[in-house]
């Protein structure tokens, strides 16, 4: 089979489209990146939605954090300590079965035992804990000077809040954010292998590469396919968020700007 | 019984992982710092090249190709006339003597064979980490310490370990901390290298024996055993946070650090 006749078959075949069985002996190199790229597809559909998501529910779990009210202040910092204390492995089991006795209970939830919405969800809030506390961090290190001063200019509330806080602490928190976006699509390879199905075999990028490396026992050509994607998909990601990190810096002297050096502090 | 085993397992893997990376991780800090340029390239190779990729990735690739290496070493040394070739199609073939663990050996061997594999892989994903932030520590201690060291005539080693080692500790606990919740939250990922731990007695206890389909209308008990395992991670990690900031407060005692400048003043 020509390669370009394999893409067509299985270039989508992660959506369901497509051939109908997977390859099953005389692996060729071509199969094998085809359809982890397709696998790709979950990945960033994960990490896209995820991301993007748990941006404003970070924002509000950071406020929320650095509210002065207890009712306010106590759930956000539950909610943070218990997605940042405990592995995202165990969060995708626990989530899974807890949606499949809630399903048992009320059909309204039926979609969320399936990866698309189920592992979407969890990934959405423990993105938002993650990056909740960055904003934090960032939230409490903004110059008092930049407050005092729109608060001289009559801004109060919301205005204060659209105007001078919010850009301030979205840029100081730029750089550790970028990590985290890192991490989250790093994050998104786990789905398939905790508790949620694959159905039809319609996995992600990891769970395709698992399957090669099972079927041809080695593991040398599937998994630096897989890096060599995610690789990609990191540089993708740091160059949008160094696009952003340049508009929200874009006010400030050319040799104060705070330049986004992936450092790249692999740890979460 | 066996979940108690299990949850042995995993402090087991963390007791021996945590300082077998440290060490994999100081090696590859001082190699990439080392002079020789073979050497040196080796140390950035090893700590660049877990950037980008999903740890989980490394894990499913590691415990493979481990494997195979040291079934191939062993079946070079062994078997030196076996001339057929050892990649047959889709098959791994090596001959009798060189199997790891032996075709006849007891079960026990070949699940403490498999923990062993388990703990090597975490060793060397982590030691990549640890390097990563050891190798930073290293350069953040002043320039001026080395250079008064240099001043007193030590040679270029003993600055390294009576100057630079004592030193880089205080700059290097923070990250090291972090890095010790991460293998925390790593180690339910045992479970997807083959070894019993408390994931997968979680999943075998809870579930019912029949079950054949997601929708049963009770008797599943997995939601709870994964909270119950949810609330141990979260206990471990507050636990640790709690020791490591003892540890952090003792170390920064007497530096000439803003935190040491702080207990001083609190001190005074």
């Amino acid at each position: 089979m020509e390669c370009w006749d394999t893409i067509a078959a299985y270039g989508l075949r992660s959506l369901g489209i497509g051939e109908r069985l997977l390859p099953r002996a005389d692996f060729t190199l071509c199969q094998q990146f085809t359809l982890i790229g397709s696998g790709m597809i979950w990945n960033v559909y994960f990490g896209v939605l995820a991301l993007c998501s748990g941006f404003f529910l970070a924002t509000a779990v950071a406020m929320g954090k650095a509210a002065r009210n207890p009712w306010l202040r106590k759930p956000s910092e539950w909610f943070i300590f218990l997605f940042r204390g405990s592995p995202l492995f165990i969060q995708f089991f626990f989530a899974y079965f807890l949606f499949l006795s809630l399903k048992g209970a009320y059909p309204f939830f039926s979609p969320l035992t399936s990866a698309w919405a189920g592992a979407l969800v969890v990934l959405i809030l423990n993105t938002a804990a993650y990056s909740g506390e960055i904003f934090y961090g960032a939230l409490q290190s903004i110059p008092k000077g930049d407050i005092e001063a729109a608060d001289a200019y009559g801004l109060s509330g919301w205005s204060r809040f659209t105007r001078v806080i919010w850009p301030t602490m979205l840029r100081l928190a730029w750089p550790a954010y970028t990590n985290e976006a890192i991490f989250l699509f790093h994050a998104t390879a786990l789905v398939f292998f905790s508790g949620f199905p694959a159905l039809q075999q319609k996995g992600d990028a990891l769970y395709y590469a698992n399957y090669f490396a099972d079927k041809t026992f080695n593991p040398f050509v599937p998994y630096p396919i897989l890096a060599g994607y995610f690789i990609l998909l990191t540089l993708i990601v740091i160059s949008i968020f160094g696009l952003i990190n340049r508009r929200l810096n874009r006010h400030l002297p050319q040799d104060r700007r705070a330049k986004l050096r992936i450092r790249p502090a692999i740890i979460r | 019984m066996s979940i108690y085993w299990a949850v042995g397992t995993v402090l087991l893997l963390l007791a021996i992982t945590a300082p077998t990376a440290l060490a994999f991780g100081f090696g590859g800090a001082a190699a990439a710092r080392s002079p020789i340029a073979p050497l040196r390239w080796f140390g950035k190779t090893y700590i660049a090249i877990v950037r980008g990729i999903p740890d989980i990735a490394f894990f499913l690739f590691f415990v493979i190709a481990l494997d195979q290496a040291f079934e191939y070493l062993r079946h070079k040394f062994k078997c030196p006339d076996w001339d057929q070739p050892i990649r047959q199609g889709s098959d791994f073939v090596v001959c009798e003597a060189a199997k790891l663990p032996l075709g006849n050996a007891p079960q026990w061997l070949h699940e403490t064979y498999g923990f062993f594999l388990a703990v090597l892989t975490f060793a060397i994903v982590f030691g990549a980490f640890a390097a990563n932030v050891l190798f930073g520590a290293m350069r953040a201690v002043p320039r001026g310490q080395l250079e008064t060291a240099e001043a007193y005539g030590m040679s270029q080693r003993q600055t390294f370990w009576r100057v630079l080692v004592p030193q880089m500790w205080v700059y290097a606990l923070p990250g090291l901390s972090n890095l010790w919740m991460v293998l925390i939250k790593a180690t339910p990922l045992l479970f997807l290298l083959g070894v019993e731990d408390i994931v997968y007695w979680a999943r075998e206890l809870g579930g019912s024996k029949t079950e054949r389909f997601t929708d049963y209308p009770h008797g599943d008990w997995r939601m709870w055993y994964f909270l119950a395992l949810l609330v141990f991670y979260l206990c471990f990690t507050k636990l640790s946070e709690v020791v490591l900031d003892r540890i952090m407060s003792r170390l920064t005692h007497g530096q000439a650090t803003a935190a040491g400048e702080a207990q001083r003043k609190a001190a005074a």
